[in-house]
């Protein structure tokens, strides 16, 4: 039964988490993710789940930390500088493998910056963010309908590795209002059986989270375990799109927004006769980095373009390996390239 | 008068120490209480009160029921002498972990246990909050002046003039601060219903302290709200003298400043 | 009547059973228990009520008590 409505990407998100079986979500107010605050607050109070407006940002992820360990489906969201609040929660929660959904709509840093949209948070949600040796699996949708689909996604994953999944966003796609469709699962949301969850020790022995683990030579242990996990995941669940690749002389590379402005950029060099072709990583983490290989041969160019600095750039670099050129466009602070700056910075690749 | 006689096993009068007595004793270790003997330092409080927790529990018969949420600080590794489920909170956010647990499971019975640095250090916010917005929980605050897992350093409840690892010449109420109240703090919330502050430093204190920590159970069984029993404790190690030097300090110089018995009742 | 057994081997030392008990019926032993320490010790005297104060204030459930 598909529903067609107009809804921002932050609202779309809430209706994924909802459909889901997001029993627990807490939050604390801040741009430009306010508006899926608002509805979960809504939509939590009509499906018997419960919201909390938190003290902090720290006191949600806790709390988030304490409905996943009781074994239901929990979620929290916030922006760039609250996420930097969350990372030791994360942290804790990767260590004592638990699941659970975090939004982060970027927005422009270092610090309170501004409030229009980035991906300056890339290295600190793909390279760490938190502390010690974990990954986090982000998912990066780039429309409303992706932000539905993705959240849904993201809690299937978190259930099934027993981890925290980010969804990363941006300023832009989540308070842009788009059409999209809602499709709830065929048979509702996947049930994961969770015996470790903390739920009474009833009939059973003493349930214990946690990630202190002191025994001689016992966490590394624990981190092997963490580690082949994380493998796993690199192998089953890498996720991205290529447009035009295989005869293409310059590959843009984006993600989320800045993959759709991309888009009109390569269509627009198309339509001139220029052979440009597109990656879009969804999975940020595990990077998709088999994507890259059909491309990367000499004379290709790769150009990254990012609202930031050049974060995912290194990433890029990385996944090519040196076999081609990869040069790099970002405007940064809140600043949005448009189609046209993409492409001139392409026409530039040409006459070099 | 008309006296009524009690009736007593029959022992023999001898002056020799062999008394006759029955062979199940009456004062054991409450079944939710692990055997295992546990870590404290000699005449630490944790001990007693973990099993005054466990004694409740016991009486109540909510084992299965119990989720616990440990903190950071001596008692970090609670769950070792605890039969029941128990989850790790990050420093200080002990509160805001139970919120997530109770809120999604209130038919559980959920508890935090914290001492001075978990509680009124890094997690006033979260200790705060959780008060009001009352939530149906025990918390059991565990006051002993000083941290002790990480060596000894200055509490928010660090009496003025105290000697710790971080003011080697005494807490200086200019420089330092004040020794800060929490119960009576918490008690201008109205979502705070129960709060009471006992002692661990005699026999008699200690019986006390059973009587407040059942009640503070009890109010979570019967949905009334958000209760907090803090406990004075020793810290025989930190405070720099032998176990029952410590537990004189208690009395004659700890209670003093904070005041044995119910802040709010309602 | 009644009586107690310390777990000799369990104390640590901190003698908060000594002062707690109110006939004074527990001593301090002069030889060591495995963790070094002179444990605390019941006299066995016929003068134990039975009043488990000892046991209430001993931290490490040392102490058990018979009547």
């Amino acid at each position: 039964m598909k529903n067609k409505v107009l809804m921002c990407g932050n609202e779309a998100c809430g209706e994924g988490a909802v459909l889901a079986g997001c029993k627990f979500y807490a939050g604390y107010p801040i741009t430009p993710q306010n508006e899926l605050t608002a509805y979960m607050a809504k939509r939590m109070y009509e499906t018997n789940g419960v919201f909390i407006q938190a003290e902090s940002e720290i006191a949600a992820i806790n709390m988030v930390l304490g409905a996943s360990a009781a074994g239901v489906r929990a979620m929290t969201s916030s922006s760039s500088p609250g996420i930097s609040l969350k990372q030791e929660g994360i942290s804790y929660m990767a260590g004592c493998e638990l699941p659970c959904v975090i939004v982060n709509m970027q927005r422009g840093g270092p610090g309170l910056g501004n409030i229009a949209p980035s991906q300056g948070d890339y290295f600190q949600s793909v390279k760490g963010g938190g502390h010690g040796d974990y990954k986090i699996i982000v998912l990066a949708p780039a429309s409303a309908q992706e932000f539905f689909e993705y959240t849904l996604l993201a809690f299937d994953l978190a259930d099934k590795y027993r981890n925290p999944v980010m969804i990363l966003g941006d300023g832009l796609l989540g308070q842009m209002m788009e059409p999209l469709h809602i499709a709830p699962p065929k048979d509702g949301p996947k049930v994961f059986e969770k015996p470790w969850a903390l739920t009474g020790a009833k009939g059973r022995k003493q349930n214990i989270i946690r990630s202190l683990i002191l025994a001689e030579g016992a966490l590394e242990e624990h981190n092997k375990k963490l580690q082949e996990k994380f493998k796993l995941i690199t192998q089953d669940e890498v996720r991205g799109e290529t447009v035009n690749v295989k005869d293409s002389d310059v590959v843009l590379v984006a993600y989320g927004s800045v993959a759709r402005i991309a888009k009109a950029s390569m269509e627009m060099a198309r339509a001139k006769g220029l052979r440009v072709g597109l990656i879009r990583p969804v999975t940020l983490w595990p990077f998709p980095d088999k994507l890259f290989d059909a491309a990367a041969t000499s004379g290709k160019k790769f150009l990254v373009v990012e609202m930031s600095a050049g974060q995912m750039v290194e990433d890029v670099r990385l996944a090519v390996n040196g076999r081609a050129s990869v040069e790099f466009y970002g405007r940064m602070g809140g600043g949005i390239p448009s189609e046209e700056e993409i492409l001139q910075r392409v026409e530039a690749m040409y006459k070099v | 008068m008309k006296k009524t006689i009690k009736k007593t096993p029959m022992v023999k009068a001898q002056s020799s120490s062999v008394v006759t007595v029955g062979s199940e004793p009456i004062f054991t270790r409450p079944e939710s209480l692990r055997e295992a003997e546990n870590h404290y330092c000699a005449g630490c409080g944790h001990g007693i009160v973990h099993r005054l927790i466990c004694e409740a529990i016991d009486d109540f018969k909510i084992r299965e029921k119990v989720i616990a949420v440990a903190p950071v600080g001596c008692a970090v590794i609670a769950y070792e002498y605890w039969d029941f489920d128990v989850a790790e909170a990050p420093h200080g956010r002990t509160p805001a972990v139970a919120t997530g647990i109770k809120r999604v499971r209130p038919g559980n019975i959920v508890f935090t246990y914290q001492g001075d640095g978990d509680l009124a250090a890094i997690g006033t916010a979260e200790i705060i909050h959780a008060a009001n917005r009352g939530e149906n929980i025990t918390v059991i605050f565990v006051n002993n002046g000083v941290y002790g897992m990480t060596g000894g350093q200055m509490a928010p409840t660090t009496l003025a003039g105290q000697k710790t690892s971080t003011t080697i010449h005494g807490r200086s109420l200019r420089r330092e601060g004040y020794p800060i109240k929490m119960l009576e703090m918490l008690a201008v919330l109205p979502g705070a219903k129960y709060l009471e502050r006992v002692s661990v430093h005699s026999s008699h204190e200690v019986l006390r302290a059973k009587r407040a920590i059942r009640k503070a159970f009890q109010m979570q069984i019967e949905n009334k709200g958000f209760s907090m029993v803090e406990v004075l404790s020793m810290c025989p190690t930190y405070w720099g003298m032998p176990p029952i030097q410590a537990a004189d300090r208690i009395k004659s110089e700890v209670s003093t400043f904070y005041p044995l018995g119910v802040i709010k009742s309602c | 009547m009644a009586k107690i057994k310390i777990d000799k081997d369990r104390c640590k030392g901190c003698y908060l059973c000594v002062v707690n008990c109110p006939n004074g019926l527990i001593k301090i032993s002069g030889e060591m228990n495995i963790k070094g320490v002179k444990p605390a010790y019941f006299s066995g005297s016929t003068k134990c009520t039975g009043c488990m104060m000892c046991a209430v204030i001993c931290p490490d459930c040392g102490i058990k008590v018979f009547k």
